[in-house]
């Protein structure tokens, strides 16, 4: 039987966050997608997949909004109202009131799975996307025409333009040959929720420890989800206590202000390593999300930046179309590029920055991160600026991200 | 001044540059390319096609925010070289010819368009061929190439034969000032390597004075000059009031002329 071949406008390879935003996106301004994800569907939305919760800023809300996937997660999404960051040798030296910057909370957070669910719903609804999964893409081939796929099964897809959204390790980075920097941290996250006493009021914490940041996350109900990076070797051993001692040594870091805990599911890690490609675009090929940028937990800017990188591809891609551009032709993807590789560098520069910071207890850098920190927390112009960059509204917004239609 | 080419390449004829169809011959294969040989036009392409699309609405009081504000238009694209905006224009409805004295082009652009499922009328002939086959035209493109055609003058009067009365001449080209000679010729080719070394000769860049007197002659009117400027900081080329370098101009074929 001679293998299938079928034909769309763009292929978005990988189903995650970020590939299922960039196929709502694209299939609404009107292109044809093919949405293509190695994992069964089944089990990528069931609860036991992705245990992580992330941080929706105002700025992606509004995208989710114009996408109509946001309706469908707003029941289970926790506004930040304040942000406190301390430190082990300091109690306080960072504080965020969304008071400060507006009349909205300073983001949302919301449990993936349930992002998960919102966004296959929103897709599912929305005509001119074909989901193909389970579908491993294994080759991608590219000419002037745009890019061809092949599938596990030996089918092929062939589009105008691939949407790399397949992750941090990204295999069509690999096969266009992008090179892309890295760096190891030497870090794992240690993710779960937790039940607790006495409610959190909409309170996000990052507490600056030796092995890396503790953030402690509101989520609706009298939970939190905890991302607690730790030096590998200790988080190894952390990973094989039983429950009980779990928890005790999470409540050693946490602090009692919010009373006992117990854990709410299963305790998941991630290896934590920054990866940053050099290139946003090749030839038919445009990477989007963590295959372009994956960052640092640190500043729950993982998924905000897939969802810029979305807007403006989604952007530049119907603004070539209005002057009579293919999606794959140079000029919207260049554009993409440009616009992209400033947010993403800050970010990697930020996030890799307070880590590093933060994660050495060197005197000098002890005092000096004290004076850093105490001083943004003294000089409001410069903490709103850092506010806005987190809620994601600074720079030339997208119109997506304005509110508008593309 | 009389062109080396003509000297160089006996089979040179008419406004064709025999030198200057051979330069682009040999690296026609890449039209395509955006980090090739032509990336320079490609990073150019998006600010051309919003100036030609905007000028062709307005000449014909299109909507230029429906699908396809070009559709039934016939336009023609001369020195179309790979379809680079041949193919947009055809996408955004109008019916499109392109030719190109170059048979390396032509053959890559009825390849291209094909795997771009766009149907495009392309032909290998100069614009003198074109006007003699009788075929009249809405509306017709002409991209950075007066500046590498042997006799200009001889070359618009030819480009007006082929315009219907009431019709468009849409031209974009390089001015012949001391910054284009800088960024144009210095910059560009020497220094950036953006476009391959000699494929502009200055002393033929064209002022819009010496462009819109051509137009005159040929019974053309002048409506609208509009600079190109470059931004290095951003990486992107803008609209504007600024001609020194690169310009594009739109004339009309009055009512009963032709
Ligand atoms: C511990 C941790 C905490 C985080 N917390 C936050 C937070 O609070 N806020 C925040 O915004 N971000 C956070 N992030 C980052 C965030 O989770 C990611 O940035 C986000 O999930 C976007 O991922 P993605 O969709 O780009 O890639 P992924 O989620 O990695 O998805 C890639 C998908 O591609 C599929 N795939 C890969 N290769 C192929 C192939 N060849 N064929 C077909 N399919 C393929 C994979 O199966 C996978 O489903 C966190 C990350 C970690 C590790």
């Amino acid at each position: 039987m001679p293998a299938m071949e079928r034909r769309f406008d763009i292929a978005v390879v990988g189903g995650g966050l970020s590939g299922m935003t960039a196929a709502l996106a694209l299939a609404r301004a009107g292109f044809s997608v093919a949405a293509i994800e190695r994992g069964e569907p089944g089990r990528v939305l069931a609860d036991a997949f992705d245990g992580r919760a992330s941080s929706v800023a105002y700025g992606s809300r509004l995208v989710l909004e114009a996408l109509g996937a946001w309706e469908r997660m707003a029941s289970h999404a926790q506004p930040i109202l304040e942000i406190r960051v301390s430190d082990r040798d300091a109690p306080l030296f960072l504080h965020y009131d969304h008071a400060d910057v507006g009349d909205h909370p300073l983001g949302w957070i919301v449990e993936n799975r349930f992002i998960r669910r919102a966004l296959a719903a929103a897709v599912a609804e929305t005509g001119g996307v074909e989901v193909v999964a389970p579908a491993e893409v294994v080759a991608m081939t590219r000419d002037d025409a745009g890019a061809a796929l092949t599938l596990g099964d030996g089918a092929r897809i062939v589009c105008r333009l691939a949407v790399a959204c397949d992750g941090k390790a990204s295999p069509l980075r690999a096969m266009a040959g992008i090179p892309a920097w890295r760096r190891a941290y030497g870090q794992t996250a240690i993710v779960c929720t937790v039940r607790h006493e006495r409610p959190h009021r909409g309170v996000a914490h990052e507490r600056f420890l030796p092995g890396g940041p503790f953030a402690i996350l509101p989520l609706p109900g009298g939970m939190s989800s905890l991302v607690w990076t730790e030096r590998d070797a200790i988080a190894r051993r952390v990973l094989e206590l039983d429950r009980e001692r779990f928890l005790e040594e999470v409540a050693w870091r946490f602090g009692d202000f919010l009373g006992a805990l117990e854990l709410a599911g299963p305790v998941w890690s991630h290896p934590v390593g920054l990866v940053l490609a050099a290139r946003l675009t090749d030839r038919g090929l445009a990477l989007v999300g963590d295959a372009a940028h994956a960052i640092h937990p640190i500043a729950g800017q993982g998924y905000n930046l897939g969802v810029r990188d979305v807007a403006v591809l989604a952007e530049a891609l119907v603004d070539g179309r209005r002057l009579g551009l293919g999606a794959g032709d140079g000029g919207p993807l260049e554009a993409y590029a440009r616009r992209r590789r400033a947010d993403a560098m800050a970010f990697v520069c930020v996030t890799d920055g307070l880590n590093r910071l933060f994660s050495n207890r060197l005197a000098p850098v002890v005092l000096a991160r004290g004076l850093g920190l105490a001083a943004v927390d003294r000089l409001p112009p410069l903490k709103r600026l850092f506010m806005r960059h987190a809620m994601g509204t600074v720079g030339r917004l997208p119109r997506l991200m304005r509110g508008e239609a593309l | 001044m009389a062109t080396q080419a003509d000297r160089a390449r006996p089979d040179s004829s008419g406004t064709v540059d025999a030198r200057e169809i051979e330069s682009f011959s040999s690296v026609a294969d890449r039209w395509w390319d955006e980090d090739g040989p032509f990336k320079p036009l490609h990073r150019l392409n998006p600010v051309r096609l919003a100036y030609l699309k905007r000028s062709v609405c307005d000449h014909f009081g299109r909507d230029a925010s429906s699908g396809r504000p070009l559709s039934g238009l016939a336009i023609a694209d001369v020195g179309c070289g790979g379809g680079l905006a041949t193919e947009p224009l055809a996408r955004l409805g109008a019916a499109m010819t392109g030719i190109d004295a170059s048979d390396e082009a032509i053959a890559v652009a009825r390849a291209h368009a094909e795997t771009s499922g766009l149907a495009i009328d392309y032909r290998p002939l100069a614009v003198e061929a074109l006007a003699a086959s009788g075929d009249r035209f809405d509306a017709l493109v002409a991209l950075e190439i007066v500046e590498h055609v042997a006799d200009r003058r001889a070359f618009i009067a030819a480009c007006c034969r082929c315009v219907r009365p009431g019709g468009a001449i849409l031209l974009s080209t390089l001015n012949r000032t001391a910054r284009s000679f800088v960024l144009g010729v210095v910059g560009a080719e020497y220094l950036l390597r953006w476009i391959p070394r000699g494929a502009h000769t200055w002393s033929k860049f064209v002022k819009p004075s010496e462009l819109a007197r051509d137009l005159r002659a040929g019974g053309a009117l002048v409506e609208d000059v509009t600079g190109l400027g470059f931004d290095p900081l951003s990486n992107r080329w803008f609209l504007g009031r600024g001609v020194s370098v690169n310009y594009m101009m739109r004339a009309r074929l009055p009512e009963g002329a032709g």
